[in-house]
């Protein structure tokens, strides 16, 4: 099984969502994130004072998924999160070793 | 029986303006509130409304004596009201209740040292706090406002250096926002600054509190002005009229220096514009047409908005820029009286436009800067000796934790449906075990 993680701009969600329902992926972890890359961030005025601030808002997405899927999911992922600009976010995978359901306590992929 | 003059409208007028006036402070507590940050808010608010609590309890037992009791030209009679003796009593020759002037004053009092709150957010002891409020109050506020508005006080009377002129101050530009300003400017030299100020944002945690405290400061500082007229006629409802003329510039001017010289109008600008208008306007809402007081809040708008980046320049970090706003904006409007005044007006004297000559602003000068100089020193040496007894300021850990949680043993914001995953201990565990609090 892998992990996929998405780092991406929040008004994507939506559009992640949607992609990755259609695709099959039944559930997912949403958290609020907050970082920078090449994006960097922007310039705040308080009563004059100029603030730059680094830390662009962003969503990480988590998902993890058999192993055949995995390319397909960062596919999705991708295809519905890009916008073309600059701050558009990444997707990685990573391996997981095992995962369990906590209602049941199946393991594996039945317990995706 | 003598037929009473009790006038009704008077003194509905006068309560209705001391109830508006109260409500300035929770107004005070939210527009600080919401510029400190996250984790000092609560805290910002305890000592805006502590000062109400501990200056009221003043004001009774010996602060109203001390102001308006007869004394001599610098101060009132410590024993002639002590406990508001003697003021019950229907006086048929008064057009308005003796006890209705004491509320309103009172209001006044705690509202003034409150103001002093702005300049050492986030980082006072609570307790070094409310001593520095109580001294202060004796030892300042109530002698200035002797001087201010009590018969025989030395700038009511326009003794020694002003050659009989009376400075001009109608609701408290010199006896509040000058007086206020100049103790932050002190005690924000004896706190010090914030840790990591200035190259560690310290951005105002909520400006949506901000523009609802600017919102209730707007509103009961209608009081706060057209109730000084202690009458329901004509002299407050030109006071009223230039209060708002005045602070509709004043945000117009803040908004501009910023458009222009930051490239943006923000909404914190918008809500210190309108504080900046209204302080400037106090001394001098009977004294000015409307147009004077588009002019005169104009100027103090632009004015403080160049002012509040001084602290930048000179190192003191007057947190919410209570000498910025308060203190430049109190001067604009003190000064500006000796130029702008117009005999047309309620007070009836002419400024330098209006061929009055200097003589009025001599005055104005002479009791903006008395009472500067006066509230600065005696600020820097109280707040000094509780610095050196007791410490005025809280320590570097706790600073870090948030002034909130560990002088409070609160915090403002639960966003998190899990909470803190902690557990009920008990009733009185607390001050039995004072816990470390880790960041």
């Amino acid at each position: 099984m892998k992990l996929v993680t998405a780092v991406i701009k929040p008004f994507k969600l939506d559009d992640v969502k949607t992609g990755l329902e259609t695709f099959g992926i039944h559930g997912l972890t949403v958290s609020e994130a907050s970082g920078y890359g090449r994006q960097r961030g922007h310039t705040e005025v308080y009563r004059g004072a100029e603030y730059t601030v680094d830390l662009v808002p962003k969503v990480r997405i988590e998902v993890v998924v058999e192993d055949d899927d995995a390319d397909s999911v960062v596919d999705v992922i991708v295809k519905s999160a890009q916008t073309g600009r600059i701050g558009d976010g990444k997707v990685w995978m990573s391996p997981v070793e095992s995962i369990v359901r906590v209602r049941t306590g199946e393991r594996g992929p039945d317990a995706l | 029986m003598e037929e009473s003059v009790l006038s009704a409208g008077d003194t509905a007028w006068i309560l209705t303006s001391a109830a508006l006036v109260l409500l300035m402070l929770p107004g005070l507590a939210l527009f600080y509130g919401g510029m400190t940050r996250a984790k000092a808010v609560l805290n910002m608010m305890m000592m805006v409304m502590g000062v109400v609590f501990l200056v009221g309890v003043q004001w009774i037992l010996y602060g109203y004596s001390l102001t308006f009791g007869t004394g001599n030209a610098l101060i009132g009679n410590l024993s002639e009201y002590i406990g508001l003796e003697g003021l019950m009593t229907d006086d048929p020759a008064a057009t308005y209740p003796a006890m209705a002037f004491v509320a309103f004053q009172a209001m006044f009092a705690v509202i003034t040292v409150a103001l002093i709150a702005g300049a050492v957010a986030d980082r006072t002891k609570f307790g070094a706090w409310m001593v520095f409020a109580g001294i202060w109050a004796t030892l300042v506020y109530f002698p200035v406002a002797h001087w201010v508005w009590a018969s025989g006080g030395w700038i009511f009377e326009g003794l020694g250096p002003m050659n009989g002129t009376a400075a001009i101050d109608f609701a408290g530009g010199t006896a509040v926002h000058i007086n206020a300003g100049a103790a932050g400017l002190a005690l924000a030299f004896v706190l010090g600054k914030r840790l990591g100020w200035p190259k560690t944002p310290m951005k105002p945690h909520n400006l949506t509190l901000v523009m609802i405290g600017a919102g209730l400061l707007w509103f009961g500082w209608f009081g706060f002005n057209a109730g000084s007229a202690l009458a329901a006629n004509n002299t407050s409802a030109v006071v009223f009229l230039n209060t708002f003329a005045a602070t509709c510039a004043a945000a117009l001017g803040w908004l501009l220096v910023e458009k222009i010289r930051d490239g943006h109008a923000t909404s914190l600008g918008a809500a210190s514009g309108i504080v900046a208008g209204l302080v400037a306007i106090t001394p001098a809402c009977s004294s000015v047409s409307p147009i004077g007081a588009l002019i005169l809040g104009a100027i103090a708008g632009v004015l403080c908005a160049l002012a509040v980046g001084l602290k930048y320049r000179f190192g003191f970090d007057d947190s919410l820029d209570v000498v910025g706003v308060h203190l430049v904006g109190g001067l604009v409007g003190t000064l500006l009286i000796g130029i702008l005044a117009t005999e047309a007006a309620p007070a009836g004297v002419n400024g330098l436009f209006y061929g009055g000559g200097l003589t009025q602003f001599w005055s104005q000068l002479i009791a903006a800067v008395a009472v500067m100089v006066y509230s600065f020193v005696l600020a820097f040496i109280i707040g000094k000796i509780i610095d050196l007894t007791m410490g005025m300021r809280i320590s570097e850990d706790d600073e870090i934790a948030g002034v909130d949680l560990t002088t409070h043993a609160e915090g403002a914001y639960e966003l998190a449906d899990s909470g803190s995953g902690g557990k009920f201990a008990g009733v009185g565990q607390a001050a039995l075990k004072k816990e470390e609090v880790t960041v």
